[in-house]
């Protein structure tokens, strides 16, 4: 975990290579980095919270740096401000308690992530085996409430509903905190056209676009590829919990008990979801495996890979349990991703994850401030 | 001339923009191609890799470039930089080289470069020039993949030390190769001589020891100066130079535009001695940086200082590198190595004379923003001539053939970019004109160039 010392280098190295960007703003059409930058003449310490979480992390600035290495400015913006983005997940973490605490990055960012997630499935699995019958865990079950007769929906429920709160609360705080940190928002400008502008950059990833060819995953090439795979998994997360509230809609309102049948709108939902997120978090990987190492701060590959490894295993552990429900593995395999999606809840606050709402916060702000400047 | 005896149909000396855009022409005009970059890959492009945009005709508006530009517009804009020097600039040559500037971005746009939209709001308003999405650098990662996909063999680390004109087919020698490289055509798009510090302290004296340059270091002019020995008719001037002011502590090369000095106008300029020499507010447009250049290359010592106080330093952009800082006038003089006193007495003129925005009773005169420089802390910016390139270069015709005096061509050599930008510019500078000028001549030099090879 980086000490004091390296807090203030990092943040340093950022501010330095962000006024020579503001100097040149050659880059100014690939992302709302530089126009956000152009209005500041100086950079404060919240314009680099602000900046470093409007990164996209799409490398195209570097690519094209008159002043990249081996040029005597040794500038690496993507990498300077991944690792400022990385402190201000550390800065606004909840509960306080947390600040500074928490690894974000590196092996102990992985540690940690792996030891919640194990909990979390032990969580599951481990009264399971204590409480519910041999026959009923490893024996084939199927019909209506086969899932419920290994968890009740009760105990599925309200441990889930009970992490998930806690994690959006964190997050919630978190949010706010990170709001606050990216300094006064511009005055007067209205919320919702801001609002709807975010949201749009969010849902079309347009900052990953490049100014229009994409981004450079690999090198000086530029490509689709990292915006695709990025859609498909997050889309297939929605898809995920689309899948999950409509089969609350039918257990709770018509009372249909889970298992679906393979054409009813919970399974399609969720197996298109799930095919995505396998995709996605599989394609994300092997981009960032094959990357230019030169503008990727090395230290934060690891967090982020357990994070698409989690992802990836939730959405696999979910298609496995789909594809042998009928079959004997079915009781284990719900054990497991009941444990995962729980491990995952639990980490959202606390990882790479919150990535997702500051980087949206980032966009709300920058919209404003793009409304403000008319 | 037979071709057997060539290693390429097309040699083509440099790696920036114009040198690119010779092989490229040449390639699509089926010629092989080799080209011999100077730099590593990773310092490839020559200047191209520190420009932003090209300045383009157009009659109306374009995909690129809002509003209209029409010949005559370009044709007087070039007039009044070329200036004084407008005889060595060929009129009839630069008519043509703005009818062809209409369709390069649409021909570089088809050789993977990519412009920014014209209703770009990012940038700033302009009806003449077309902006290079991310830049020079940019610009030219996408020419070296698009010559390297058509098989343009591109050789780096490969400095030129001699051209071979007189006998057979042009060739060169390369670095410490005693084996000549032959070729049916040569195309010289090396750019300027301002990296080589010998040839400039010849035209400046101690001056030049003191002059940062803000491109490439590969730009020693080593081709140039073998061109004109071998009989080229020189066109521009050996002791003109375009150049802005910069940070004195910019790297000596490589800077490119993020050290020039955007407050001059603001403050007060002094010499190595505390002393004013010019009118700051004479030039406070885009043409300051390179006012100042000239002004600041030519004083004492060829170093000046910008100083300013804590509030005339909000209103221009800083340097990226941090003003030097003291709570007075003399310990700012002593942190610049200026004598205290001077310094001090040329503040307590300058601003006793201040009133209402000019300057009374004082020379030289501040006819604009001229303010009093009273509240501390008190900075300072070192000041140098930050050079882009030199004004020396060979005569071409419409076909970018280099010409002998008598008018007559050298056979099969060809020119393109900084190395005859003065047929078109005389000495003077015109914003995003050399970028349309390596272009043109780079595609013109190409096709011609493949033209004498396969003919």
């Amino acid at each position: 975990m980086p000490c004091a010392d390296d807090t203030q280098r990092i943040a340093a190295e950022a501010r330095r290579a962000l006024d020579i960007c503001n100097a040149c703003q050659f880059c100014d059409g690939y992302c709302a980095v530089f126009p956000a930058l152009k209005s500041r003449r100086l950079v404060s310490a919240e314009d680099l919270t602000f900046l470093s979480n409007l990164c996209h992390n799409c490398r195209s600035c570097h690519h094209a740096c008159q002043y990249a290495p081996p040029h005597a400015f040794d500038l690496n913006l993507p990498k300077s401000l991944s690792l400022v983005r990385q402190q201000s997940y550390r800065d606004h973490v909840w509960p306080p308690l947390l600040r500074g605490r928490l690894p974000h990055a590196g092996w102990p960012a992985v540690a940690v992530m792996a030891a919640v997630v194990l909990s979390a499935v032990a969580l599951v699995v481990v009264p399971a085996l204590l409480w519910v019958p041999p026959e009923t865990l490893f024996g084939r079950q199927s019909g209506p409430g086969a899932f419920y007769r290994l968890v009740p929906w009760r105990v599925i429920a309200g441990v889930a509903g009970g992490v998930m709160l806690w994690s959006l609360l964190a997050i919630g705080f978190s949010v706010a905190s990170f709001w606050r940190g990216m300094g006064p928002a511009p005055a007067g400008v209205p919320l919702l056209p801001a609002l709807r502008d975010a949201l749009s950059d969010a849902a079309t990833l347009r900052n990953l676009g490049g100014g229009g060819a994409g981004c450079n995953d690999r090198d000086e090439g530029f490509s689709q590829a990292r915006r695709r795979f990025h859609h498909a998994l997050f889309y297939g997360v929605m898809l995920c919990f689309a899948s999950t509230s409509m089969a609350t809609v039918y257990d709770h309102l018509l009372g249909w008990p889970a298992p679906y049948p393979l054409t009813s709108l919970p399974v399609l939902l969720g197996s298109l979801g799930g095919v995505g997120m396998v995709i996605g978090t599989a394609g994300l990987a092997s981009l960032k495996l094959r990357a230019d190492p030169a503008p990727v701060a090395a230290s934060l590959t690891g967090a982020d890979c357990a994070l698409l490894a989690l992802l990836f295993l939730v959405a696999a552990s979910g298609l496995g349990l789909l594809a042998l429900r009928e079959t004997a593995a079915m009781g284990p395999l719900l054990l497991v991703h009941l444990g995962l999606v729980l491990g995952w809840f639990a980490t959202l606050p606390y990882s790479k994850s919150l990535h997702a709402p500051f980087r949206f916060a980032a966009l709300l702000r920058a919209a404003m401030e793009r409304r403000g400047r008319g | 001339m037979t071709r057997v005896s060539c290693d390429c149909d097309v040699l083509v000396v440099g790696g920036g923009n114009a040198a690119l855009c010779a092989a490229i022409a040449a390639r699509r005009a089926g010629a092989s191609v080799l080209l011999l970059e100077a730099a590593s890959k990773s310092l490839r492009g020559g200047n191209a890799r520190h420009s932003r945009n090209m300045r383009v005709m157009h009659g109306a508006p374009t995909a690129w470039v809002r509003g209209r530009y029409p010949a005559d517009d370009y044709h007087a804009d070039l007039q009044r930089v070329a200036g004084a020097a407008v005889k060595s600039a060929d009129d009839e040559l630069a008519r043509q080289f703005i009818d062809a500037s209409a369709d390069i971005v649409d021909w570089l746009t088809g050789n993977g470069v990519r412009f920014h939209r014209g209703t770009d709001e990012v940038l700033p308003y302009s009806r003449k020039t077309a902006f290079f999405l991310g830049g020079g650098k940019a610009l030219m990662n996408a020419l070296y993949a698009t010559a390297e996909a058509l098989g343009v063999v591109v050789r780096y680390d490969g400095a030129v030390r001699t051209l071979h004109l007189r006998d057979g087919p042009p060739a060169v020698t390369v670095g410490d190769a005693d084996i000549p490289i032959r070729a049916g055509a040569l195309v010289v798009a090396s750019g300027g001589f301002q990296a080589d510090l010998g040839w400039l302290r010849q035209q400046w004296g101690g001056a030049a020891g003191e002059f940062t340059i803000r491109g490439t270091p590969h730009a020693t002019g080593v081709p140039l100066k073998a061109l004109l020995e071998d009989g080229a008719d020189p066109v521009g001037a050996a002791d003109h130079c375009h150049m802005v002011a910069v940070d004195g502590r910019a790297p000596p090369f490589d800077g490119g535009i993020v050290t020039r000095l955007d407050g001059l106008p603001h403050g007060i300029v002094v010499d190595r001695d505390g002393r004013r020499f010019a009118d700051e507010g004479a030039v406070v447009g885009p043409s300051r940086y390179t006012a100042w250049g000239e002004l600041v290359a030519r004083s004492p010592g060829a170093v000046a200082f910008s100083v300013f106080d804590s509030a005339i330093a909000e209103r221009f952009r800083p340097s990226i590198f941090p003003a030097i800082q003291a709570d007075s006038v003399g310990g700012l003089a002593s942190a610049l190595g200026i004598c205290p006193p001077v310094l001090e007495s040329t503040v307590a003129a300058f601003n006793a004379a201040v009133t209402g925005g000019t300057t009374a009773g004082i020379h030289p005169p501040k006819t604009r923003l001229a303010a009093p420089i009273t509240v501390p802390p008190f900075g300072a910016y070192p000041v140098r001539a930050g050079i882009t390139s030199t004004c020396l270069g060979v005569r071409v015709d419409g076909r970018a053939r280099v010409l002998r005096p008598d008018g007559t061509a050298i056979d099969g050599v060809h020119a393109a970019g900084v190395i005859m930008a003065p047929n078109i510019l005389g000495t003077g500078y015109l914003a995003g004109s050399a970028m349309t000028i390596g272009a043109v001549f780079g595609r013109i030099a190409g096709r011609e160039a493949a033209a004498h090879a396969l003919r």
